[in-house]
């Protein structure tokens, strides 16, 4: 939980910031029968970057990354849009889209597990071909529907609720259920810590790598769907961009190392939402929203430094705690 | 490398063949006009890739350098003083780069993420529209032609860029400098076990990495005759992309330069091939891009795989 500690008090912080310039920032109201207020937007435009997140942080904890969760989310969005445009109907959209998220990312990881390709590289491929394999479903056209169905899954209400914060809800439950009660978390840490030992201990490394990925891109597909959905629309171009940064920004912020080995699904929610609540104050707050991108790389230099024992030597006269040191040490004999 | 150069010949011959005009010297010349930024950056990205390290702020630095050439052309500084402090500013941010990944152990992509993040923002603080340049210098730089035989012509900007390439091939291949740039791509670890300079190394390159992009910005403000905070957007792509093409190996310690510049090349021919396709849509310039980079990296990969 000590690490948790960081990510929570940056929150509360940023928080407590709002609470000061915002009048009535913390009020939750029901009008309609739905919940208003600007705690819930924040949930609720931070729901697909918090699925994104979680996705990516499964991936990160085998020791990879993945690059190509944005044109995942443009993909997905441009196929389903286009399916919904051609009157199929809601479910066939989406199953049809989501089996071609679960497709590439299954690419993604054959490349990297199958074919032992730089985990960067072999997603730097979908990423790039990705968007024009987007803009080619979209015929680089923008295309909007018209389906209350398909609303509903970025931005109708069920229950009171957002139907997107539910659906991140019920993801967030299932992967912690997997990762957590079952031996699925430690099997996927064991792989990102030491791929060989795990190997030798007797674990599939290979299927666990290309689950992650597929899990991954699952993700990406289902945020894909919300931002399409939310604003009833796709498009090739701008959909999901710049969303892999965010997502992997989210993970390390969540305390999950990027040399993989430990993951942390409460952090990197905590760390996705840090960052969504950043933008809210800073538009709350009247700093230009140009900034954005400035406080981004104030936050990521932070965290990453606090993170580096080499940092913490140096600053804190602290020498760095033995159990991660050891760790690091054994990874560079494998390596070497 | 062979197979870029096999590739870019293959591409040129096939396209002399299915269309009119395009067989000329001035289309190789036109790829060297269109991408001379590009090939500066490359450039600077291979130095960081050969040393198993990798640079995403590059396109952020190209796009700042462009803006601020372009604002501080707008407060009447003179054109050389702004130049000056374009490179400066490119040395500072990477050398300050270089220097959080070497000292905290911080991984090269985060770190260079940050840099990204900041070097878009400062564009964006600087301004949101996109601001002309109006500076005979610069205008001069832009719309200058220089003639050579046979109705063959070049614009400044591809000197510059043909002098940075045989610059850093000289420094690359032929200086205590760049062996140690192989070397600490090869392994880190053995480098410093015989005395090399690995600190000072790994910080070079990514300042040689920043004063490229700077410079690559400068040559894109000459091309575009204007600063944008939107300048560049995913030319780290491109770039790495180029490198990739061109045979460098992305876990370090084996490349060449020319790759780097046959990869350019060859990234710049498939957006001549697609606009002299005519009815093929620009997307499909990422989808082949894509395709080439899979293609190239199981090259790699059966390579490095009989070599061991």
């Amino acid at each position: 939980m000590r690490r948790l500690l960081w990510p929570l008090l940056a929150l509360a912080a940023l928080l407590l910031l709002n609470v000061a310039f915002t009048d009535g920032f913390l009020s939750i109201q029901i009008k309609d029968g739905h919940l208003y207020g600007s705690l819930i937007d924040i949930l609720r435009f931070g729901a697909p970057l918090i699925l994104v997140s979680l996705g990516m942080t499964l991936v990160i904890a085998t020791g990879g990354i993945d690059l190509s969760v944005g044109s995942v989310v443009a993909i997905s969005g441009a196929l389903a849009c286009l399916q919904i445009s051609e009157d199929a109907s809601v479910f066939t959209a989406v199953a049809l889209a989501l089996g071609l998220c679960l497709a590439l990312g299954a690419w993604n990881g054959f490349l990297v597990a199958g074919i032992g390709i730089q985990p960067i590289i072999a997603t730097l491929i979908l990423m790039v071909a990705g968007r024009g394999l987007a803009q080619l479903i979209t015929d680089g056209q923008i295309i909007t529907v018209n389906s209350p169905a398909y609303k509903l899954i970025g931005g109708g209400y069920w229950l009171t609720l957002p139907f997107g914060i539910l659906v991140v809800a019920a993801i967030w439950a299932v992967t912690a259920f997997l990762t957590r009660r079952l031996a699925l978390g430690l099997v996927i840490e064991a792989v990102g810590g030491n791929p060989v030992a795990s190997r030798l201990a007797g674990i599939d490394a290979r299927r666990v790598t290309v689950m992650a990925y597929t899990a991954c891109a699952l993700c990406a597909g289902i945020a894909g769907l919300m931002i399409s959905s939310n604003v009833s629309s796709a498009d090739g171009n701008n959909a999901g961009l710049w969303i892999e940064l965010d997502a992997i920004l989210a993970v390390v912020i969540g305390g999950t190392s990027l040399t993989g080995g430990r993951f942390s699904l409460t952090g990197t929610v905590l760390g996705a939402l840090i960052i969504q609540t950043l933008t809210t104050t800073i538009y709350s707050i009247g700093v230009p929203p140009e900034t954005t991108l400035l406080f981004k790389a104030l936050v990521v230099t932070t965290v990453c430094l606090l993170q580096s024992p080499a940092f913490r030597a140096k600053v804190f006269h602290r020498r760095p705690r033995p159990a991660p040191k050891a760790a690091a040490e054994e990874k560079v004999k494998v390596t070497a | 490398m062979l197979v870029t150069a096999g590739l870019f010949a293959a591409m040129f011959v096939a396209g002399g063949v299915r269309y009119e005009g395009f067989a000329t010297g001035q289309i190789v010349l036109n790829v060297f006009i269109d991408n001379g930024f590009l090939l500066v950056v490359a450039v600077g990205l291979t130095f960081v890739i050969l040393t198993g390290g990798i640079d995403l702020s590059v396109g952020a630095v190209v796009a700042l350098s462009t803006m601020v050439s372009a604002s501080l052309l707008q407060a009447g500084w003179p054109w050389w003083a702004v130049i000056a402090l374009v490179l400066a500013m490119g040395v500072v941010l990477g050398g300050g780069m270089g220097a959080i990944i070497h000292f905290f152990g911080i991984q090269p992509f985060i770190v260079t993420l940050a840099g990204m993040f900041l070097a878009r923002g400062l564009c964006y603080t600087i301004g949101t529209d996109s601001i002309p340049i109006t500076d005979p210098a610069f205008t001069a730089f832009a719309q200058t032609r220089i003639d050579l035989f046979a109705d063959l012509w070049i614009s400044p900007s591809v000197l510059i860029a043909v002098a940075v390439v045989l610059v850093a091939a000289y420094v690359l291949h032929y200086t205590r400098f760049g062996r140690a740039v192989y070397a600490t791509g090869g392994s880190e670890q053995s480098a410093l076990l015989m005395g090399l300079p690995v600190a000072r190394t790994k910080i070079t390159v990514y300042t040689v990495s920043g004063l490229c992009s700077a410079l690559g910005g400068v040559l894109l403000a000459f091309y575009m005759l204007s600063g944008y905070g939107l300048h560049a957007v995913g030319m780290e792509l491109d770039a790495i992309a180029a490198v990739v093409i061109g045979g460098t190996l992305l876990t370090g310690g084996s490349g060449y330069l020319l790759g780097t510049v046959l990869g350019v090349l060859v990234l710049g021919l498939i957006q001549t091939v697609i606009s002299f396709e005519g009815t093929l849509s620009s997307w499909w310039t990422k989808i082949f891009i894509g395709a080439l980079l899979l293609v190239f990296i199981l090259l790699q990969r059966l390579m490095s795989r009989r070599g061991a």
